[in-house]
């Protein structure tokens, strides 16, 4: 068996005999190839079903909002980024979770297994920012020369290559919300396409009202994305969604020198005043 | 039952030719914008051929006959119009259609299907119109994917339920079982007629085998438990919160199902003017079931996994008495993001004792 | 085929004000092809879709009963987008109606029997129904003795008070009307809530009576206790539910409660039948 799912089952196991947490998320075998299915343990025993692999690709943070247990979670670099928005969000306590941090060396592409998926391959936060105990020793954290080339490439199209570029991402979409549901940023009781009195968005396979979820939502991410890339693990239909949530992180980068989920002392900046801030409108 | 030889070097030929008569349907590769490449079914375009190496699409082809939104009523909110505010019927094309390639399982799943839409008391025009317009050419699996699961499902990777051709790939041709009148009229309006020898039944009987034992050699997935349960044992049973746990509440299991058919009616106007459609609605969504006084009969996740497992695999099974409203067609088992199996759920339900 | 998702198209007759609020109001519809009301005909009990184009539909309890010709009448609490856009139409507005949808209550099976009917707050549209369409001279022999047990959380909030003041009057029914309180020294009837005035008002139960329930979720659950313990029998109490539907015609999928739906198997049901079912409304 692989060392590190010796020892997240051995931690895992520990802090459940200890009593320190009621359960322990994290990751156990999927049923089918290159899948792996969130899992919850409640016992020492069942955390034999948890495993790591590469094909962990969801956020475990997920699976913590509002909860009132204390839990004990599994967090590679983005899930443990995740975290710490959450805590900052005021999702959950730091008190209540007891975080079993796992240094990442990347997840696997769902379509070519040899190759790292597209964020895990500009990735720079492998190893968890917060933790109570590491799995493993930190890895080395990649040195990317250009993170954000595709989103260059973009921005480089004129007006009208970037429309249609934009609607091509889109044109398979079918509104299962998958990409949303996977975030753990979106918790919202309600989410802006489910308001129902009075309606604010179209509820068909129209076009505009698809694009609208898609661009909202990203801008609703803007500042607290951290590219972990579970939106796009979920889709049914591979859409390249995070195409609009780089951009933003790529403009948070620029504008503010913000990368999301670092440090559970900070707000993201489009929720906080900053007397630095680089916009004169604000001043 | 007639066979019809079909030698490959003439298919587009026919198919181009059933254009005449049918507006064309199948699977076709598709490539979005960032290069990434799947199956979808589609209208053909005029020299657009349907895929027939047996690939497997995400979305099962059931929007060709239910469309995920599809207009239904119109009408003018004009005050100075004599007719404003009197809905109207919007007139879709229903002259026949073909879906050709259309796999058993989806063919079986249409069948099912049918059984809401067209019933004692009510029929929905738009699915009777189209279901009846529409012809089913079916392609048998040769090589059953890993998650296909239909033949637990009493449907099969040659099954005929639903379909009115059978094509079965063999090699330089195809052979075509006639199923019904219906698929003999396409076949002739194709110019595929030439009656396959003896041995061609035994071909078919013969590669049926293999792809079954190829899903039979798989995990087996029990349902013969399910009719004699009792609706309320396995709804109170211990397991849902388990199942469910992992469930992010998508409706990715059921918008790639070819047998949910629960759906939205929804209005939107522009200008003067409005129209009704349905749409694809989800059980998987909280706001399916809210009331209007904010109370949700179903407002807990677990709630929501448990109706669809429980519909699929109990509620229809005694409503209709006609199996599962599941055909194993594994869709859901390999988009699902969570990886819940229905495969599992079923084996779980099939094999639960309640603890007297 | 006849299309189930068209709608009658229907001219707002008459609107009057319902409860002391204001958040409900009732609605007098005419039909615009005199035919269409001959194909409307219902029962009472059944429920209809109320189909404003542009805005939508919502599944409303018939308030008229079926000897009342000539209209059909709805009481509609404000509380979605259809139904405040509702609230702020008027009088000659044209419209839909689609139905009448749904089961009824057991009227071949209550016939020759004694009825008690069971309502509170705004849903008593269909309690309406049956007491008039019961009430009418030409069907008042079939029934033996009616009981009504009607409450509101104040005398203003009661539906169709001028009528049950006059079926006060009446001795071929028995009313039993309360309020959960008031402070109106002049109010003469009960004061108390449902399920209490049904524990001392409501007839013992026999083979031959029967009970219809009809309210929001919390008065259902008090009153059924209530009634088991005046001797009520599952089969002898019958319920009308909501749940949240769009279509209506059992097709759409949302409102079912096990493999029933509460559209087109219901909204009625048994207690006996509800038992046997997954409790989702």
């Amino acid at each position: 068996m692989d060392s590190l799912t010796q020892k997240i089952r051995e931690i895992a196991s520990n802090i459940l005999k200890e009593g320190r947490v009621d359960m322990v998320i994290g990751f156990a075998k999927g049923t089918i190839p290159m899948t792996t299915k969130p899992y919850m343990a409640r016992t020492p025993e069942q955390v034999e079903n948890f495993i790591w692999d590469k094909n962990c690709t969801l956020n475990l943070a997920n699976y913590i909002t509002g909860r009132k247990e204390k839990i004990g979670i599994i967090a590679k670099g983005c899930d443990s980024r995740n975290i710490v928005n959450h805590i900052v969000e005021n999702k959950i306590s730091r008190d209540q979770l007891y975080i079993i941090g796992v240094p990442c060396s990347g997840m696997a592409d769902k379509h070519n297994p040899d190759e790292l998926r597209d964020n895990c391959a500009t990735c720079t936060h492998r190893n968890p920012v917060i933790f109570d105990v590491m799995a493993a020793e930190p890895v080395e954290e990649q040195k990317i020369d250009d993170p954000f080339a595709d989103v260059k490439a973009v921005e480089a199209m004129d007006k009208d290559a970037k429309w249609s570029y934009f609607e091509g991402l889109l044109q398979n979409c079918i509104r299962c919300y998958a990409c949303r549901n996977a975030c753990p940023l979106c918790y919202c009781p309600t989410c802006f396409v489910d308001e129902s009195g009075p309606q604010w968005v179209g509820k068909g396979q129209n076009k505009t009202d698809i694009q609208t979820f898609h661009f909202l939502r990203a801008f609703h991410c803007a500042g607290r994305c951290t590219d972990c890339g579970a939106c796009e693990a979920a889709c049914p239909m591979d859409i390249h969604v995070r195409a609009f949530t780089r951009k933003l992180n790529k403009d948070s980068l620029e504008l503010f020198g913000w990368e999301a989920g670092l440090d559970i002392t900070k707000r993201p900046p489009l929720d906080t005043f900053n007397p630095d801030d680089p916009n004169d409108f604000i001043k | 039952m007639k066979v019809i030889k079909i030698d490959k070097k003439e298919w587009t030929g026919g198919i181009d030719k059933s254009r005449e008569k049918y507006l064309l349907f199948g699977p076709v590769k598709d490539k979005d914008v960032t290069n990434k490449e799947h199956y979808i079914f589609k209208k053909l375009a005029a020299g657009e051929f349907p895929v027939m190496e047996g690939v497997d699409t995400v979305l099962s082809p059931k929007s060709v006959i239910f469309p995920q939104t599809e207009k239904i009523l119109k009408s003018s909110l004009d005050q100075s119009q004599p007719d404003h505010h009197i809905m109207k019927r919007v007139e879709n094309d229903y002259s026949s259609r073909a879906v050709i390639g259309i796999r058993s399982f989806d063919a079986k799943a249409l069948t099912l299907v049918n059984l809401n839409f067209d019933t004692k008391d009510y029929q929905d025009p738009y699915w009777c119109d189209a279901y009846k317009a529409t012809t089913f050419v079916g392609l048998a699996v040769n090589k059953p994917s890993d998650v296909d699961f239909s033949t637990s499902m009493g449907s099969g990777p040659f099954g005929e339920e639903g379909l009115d051709v059978l094509l079965v790939d063999n090699g330089e041709e195809f052979l075509a079982k006639v199923i019904t009148d219906k698929g003999k009229t396409f076949l002739d309006a194709a110019g595929f007629n030439k009656t396959a020898d003896e041995s061609a039944v035994k071909k078919i009987e013969d590669l049926k085998a293999q792809a079954e034992k190829t899903i039979a050699d798989k995990a087996k997935v029990g349902t013969d438990n399910l009719k004699n349960k009792t609706v309320l044992d396995l709804y109170e049973a211990p397991f849902w919160d388990d199942i469910a746990f992992s469930c992010i509440n998508c409706g990715t299991c059921t918008f790639v199902c070819p047998t949910c058919w629960c759906f939205d009616i929804q209005d939107e106007t522009k200008g003067k003017s409005c129209t009704r459609f349905k749409n694809w609605d989800s059980c998987m969504f909280p706001l399916f079931t809210l009331h209007g006084s904010g109370h949700n009969p179903r407002g807990v996740k677990t709630q929501r996994v448990r109706q669809r497992f429980m519909h699929k695999l109990k509620y229809f099974l005694d409503k209709y008495d006609k199996g599962t409203m599941c055909v194993g067609c594994g869709r859901c088992v390999q988009s699902c993001p969570v990886n819940i199996d229905i495969r599992e759920v079923c084996n779980i339900m099939n094999n639960y004792e309640p603890k007297k | 085929m006849v299309n189930p998702y068209m709608p009658y198209p229907v001219r707002i007759d008459e609107i009057e004000i319902a409860t002391e609020d204001k958040s409900l109001k009732t609605f007098k519809f005419v039909f615009l092809n005199k035919e269409d009301e001959e194909k409307f005909a219902h029962k009472a009990g059944q429920f209809a879709e109320l189909s404003i184009p542009g805005q939508g539909e919502i599944p409303i309890g018939i308030a008229s009963s079926p000897t009342e010709k000539g209209f059909v009448k709805f009481t509609v609490f404000k509380t979605g987008v259809v139904t405040s856009y509702l609230h702020n139409m008027k009088v000659g507005d044209i419209m839909g109606i689609r139905g009448p949808l749904g089961n009824w209550y057991p009227w071949d099976l209550l016939e020759g029997k004694n009825v008690v009917i069971i309502g509170g707050g705004f849903a008593f549209t269909t309690l309406r129904a049956s007491i008039v369409y019961m009430l009418d001279p030409a069907n008042r022999s079939k029934f033996g003795k009616i009981d009504v047990v009607y409450g509101a959380r104040s005398p203003g909030m009661l539906l169709y008070r001028d009528e049950l003041y006059e079926w006060e009057k009446r001795d071929d029914i028995n009313m039993h009307i309360t309020v959960d309180s008031t402070t109106d020294p002049s109010w003469k009837y009960n004061v108390g809530f449902v399920p209490t005035i049904v524990g001392q008002k409501a007839p013992k139960a026999d083979p031959n009576t029967f009970a219809i329930v009809c309210g929001p979720p919390i008065m259902i659950k008090f009153t059924q206790p209530a009634l088991e313990s005046l001797g009520y029998g599952q089969n002898q109490i019958i319920m009308s539910l909501e749940n949240r539907m769009k279509c209506g015609i059992g097709m759409c999928g949302r409102c079912n409660i096990g493999k029933e739906l509460v559209c087109k198997d219901g909204p009625v049901f048994t207690l006996e039948e509800l038992n046997k079912t997954p409790r989702e409304y």
